[in-house]
């Protein structure tokens, strides 16, 4: 089995202040993986450097066992195949709904290229059904910006997905849902995951069990346990920093 | 596509500017007793290279979130670049006679013409450099910028400091511009008489059908998919980076063609007005421009142009009866607009007639 995604040894300081300190992680093809961790643990720092946001100081990132991903920017990592969501959702509040979803389909992404698109009929099906499956269809031509908190969630999921990413990572989906919203992500990420490669960092203990995979704890920028739910949970180091307080 | 290009405000726009442009001129050269007169047609003439500026700045501001305040630089470049086509159209009549050099140059016993002053004589190399040279600017200094991600007041500043630095430059004998005098005296434009009323009605129709085209051009690209990239990228630039979008390449792309066009229409004010001169690059005209377009309207082409004739006919008329009150004015209407008229005057008149319907997205799509 290949890697999607191998992290080792890598470190970034800011100021002095070490957000990830020799981290060491890989993600296999399809794996559905939860990241956890108190706040400061270094989980948006991670998912920056694996998107070449922010460049590590040290260590090695590599995508598919071949391509550096510390010599990529955003735009190189996405056309790659990486997909992130961000915890705030974010999306392009006065465009339509559907226009968000058209601008996230895979396509050249060249200036020119864009001048002169045209939406084909595969293009539209496909904006139609992914509309569908975030069940935004009635909110299609409403500006971004009417969406409820959760609706703006899962229209960035839509986008994710119309990326047509190898990895995705998502950053606390589960935020601001309602119980069921919460428990129908779960299963969305679990249907995605197999055919893509997912992270979820996430804080809500009852979604991570929802997903039912294996379980990344980390701390202060390194990895402090991993396996399952049940697993780290019995971890006395994880007790005592993050699951006891 | 036409229908992509003209929704209700362009066309009715459109049709009012074809309106305007034909009847000035007729109202000037046909009709007895001359009911428009000259000083008119060239005011009004100046008036559409404004509105073609502020559609220019709308295309950066309204649509992509690039608040430029130096965009009165690629006007007043694209202006002296058709001076100094005019200034050697002048050839032996000017005060000194000298066939070749520009009467500043004599003046400044210079023995032969700069480099950068050949190829001049010929007009269609000067209206190539209208749009090169203010595109270049434009490339070079957005390509430093836009890929260093300066962003918001910092880009604002530096966009200042560029106009200001060209100031600065373009006052300076030396520079081979007629220093503070700038260019005038022209003679003839294509040989024709630039006093001449025909002239002066063929310059003012060339400025409406710029203009017209202008707002075409910028409504190609805003209502294509690369508009909503820009409108994006002002709204969710990071997002837009991590859907794979090279920001910086679509700025560039939207600021040059946006500079390209205010070199145009600096071009086409230079002979209506019969002087370009270094005032023309002061960091206030080109916070002027910004409040044309807040006023217009933001975000919607024809407002930005609406903007800059309101502005422009209010100072006429302003300054002519109370000259003293003029700035005082034109910072009340800025401060009004903002607090008032978040969408400027074009989104408050619309937002009047559509108020019983469904409330609609800010920018079309």
């Amino acid at each position: 089995m290949t890697s999607q995604l191998y992290l080792s040894g890598v470190s970034k300081s800011f100021d002095g202040f070490k957000a990830i300190n020799n981290l060491s992680l890989v993600i296999d093809k399809g794996e559905l993986r939860a990241v956890i961790g108190p706040n400061g643990a270094g989980k948006t720092t991670m998912m920056d450097i694996i998107t070449g946001k922010t460049k590590p100081d040290g260590g090695e990132v590599f995508w598919n066992e071949k391509v550096d991903l510390t010599r990529l920017d955003e735009a190189d990592t996405a056309r790659l195949g990486v997909g992130r969501k961000f915890q705030k959702p974010t999306v392009i509040e006065t465009l339509s709904v559907a226009d968000n979803i058209e601008l996230a389909l895979k396509a050249d992404r060249g200036v020119l290229a864009n001048l002169l698109a045209r939406k084909t009929p595969a293009q539209s099906a496909e904006i139609d059904r992914l509309l569908e499956l975030v069940r935004l269809t009635d909110e299609r031509a409403r500006p971004a910006a009417d969406l409820s908190h959760g609706q703006k969630q899962w229209l960035e999921i839509g986008m994710l997905l119309a990326q047509d990413p190898e990895l995705l990572l998502v950053d606390e989906p589960a935020a601001g849902m309602t119980d069921a919203e919460t428990m129908r992500t779960a299963d969305l990420l679990r249907d995605i995951a197999g055919e893509r490669s997912v992270i979820v960092v996430e804080h809500d203990m009852h979604f991570v069990q929802a997903l039912n995979c294996k379980v990344t704890v980390l701390h202060q920028g390194h990895v402090l346990a991993e396996g399952s739910l049940a697993h780290v949970s019995a971890d006395p180091q994880v007790v005592e920093v993050y699951l006891g307080r | 596509m036409l229908r992509r290009l003209i929704d209700t405000r362009m066309g009715l726009f459109l049709a009012v500017l074809f309106v305007v442009t034909v009847a000035v001129p007729v109202g000037n050269l046909v009709m007895a007793g001359q009911p428009v007169p000259s000083y008119v047609v060239a005011l009004l003439g100046k008036y559409m290279t404004y509105a073609l500026l502020a559609v220019a700045l709308d295309l950066v501001w309204g649509y992509c979130g690039i608040l430029s305040l130096g965009h009165g630089a690629f006007f007043a470049l694209g202006g002296y670049a058709m001076g100094m086509h005019l200034m050697r159209e002048i050839g032996t009549r000017g005060v000194y006679g000298d066939p070749v050099l520009p009467d500043f140059m004599v003046f400044l016993n210079w023995e032969e013409l700069p480099w950068f002053w050949l190829g001049f004589d010929s007009f269609w190399f000067a209206m190539a450099m209208v749009m090169l040279v203010p595109g270049a600017l434009a490339f070079v200094f957005g390509w430093f910028a836009f890929r260093s991600r300066v962003t918001g007041v910092y880009l604002s500043i530096i966009t200042q400091a560029m106009t200001y630095a060209l100031m600065l430059a373009f006052f300076r004998n030396e520079m081979g511009f007629g220093g503070n005098n700038g260019l005038t005296d022209f003679k003839d434009i294509l040989g024709y008489d630039l006093q001449a009323d025909q002239t002066r009605a063929g310059l003012f129709v060339a400025a409406a059908i710029a203009l017209a085209a202008g707002l075409l051009v910028a409504r190609y690209i805003t209502t294509s998919k690369l508009g909503k990239v820009l409108v994006a990228v002002r709204d969710a630039e990071s997002r837009t980076r991590f859907l794979g979008y090279r920001v910086e390449g679509f700025k560039l792309f939207v600021f040059v063609v946006s500079a390209m066009m205010a070199g145009i229409a600096g071009a086409i004010y230079t002979p209506l007005v019969g002087i370009i001169n270094p005032g023309e690059f002061s960091p206030a005209n080109s916070i002027e421009i910004v409040i044309w377009v807040a006023l217009g309207g933001r975000g919607t082409l024809v407002g930005a142009a609406i903007g800059a004739i309101i502005v422009a006919l209010s100072r006429t008329l302003l300054t002519s009866w109370f000259p003293e009150l003029w700035l005082f004015v034109l910072g009340g209407m800025f401060i009004l607009v903002t607090l008032v008229l978040p969408h400027g005057v074009l989104g408050a008149v619309e937002q009047g007639l559509r108020k019983f319907r469904r409330r609609r997205p800010l920018v079309e799509n």
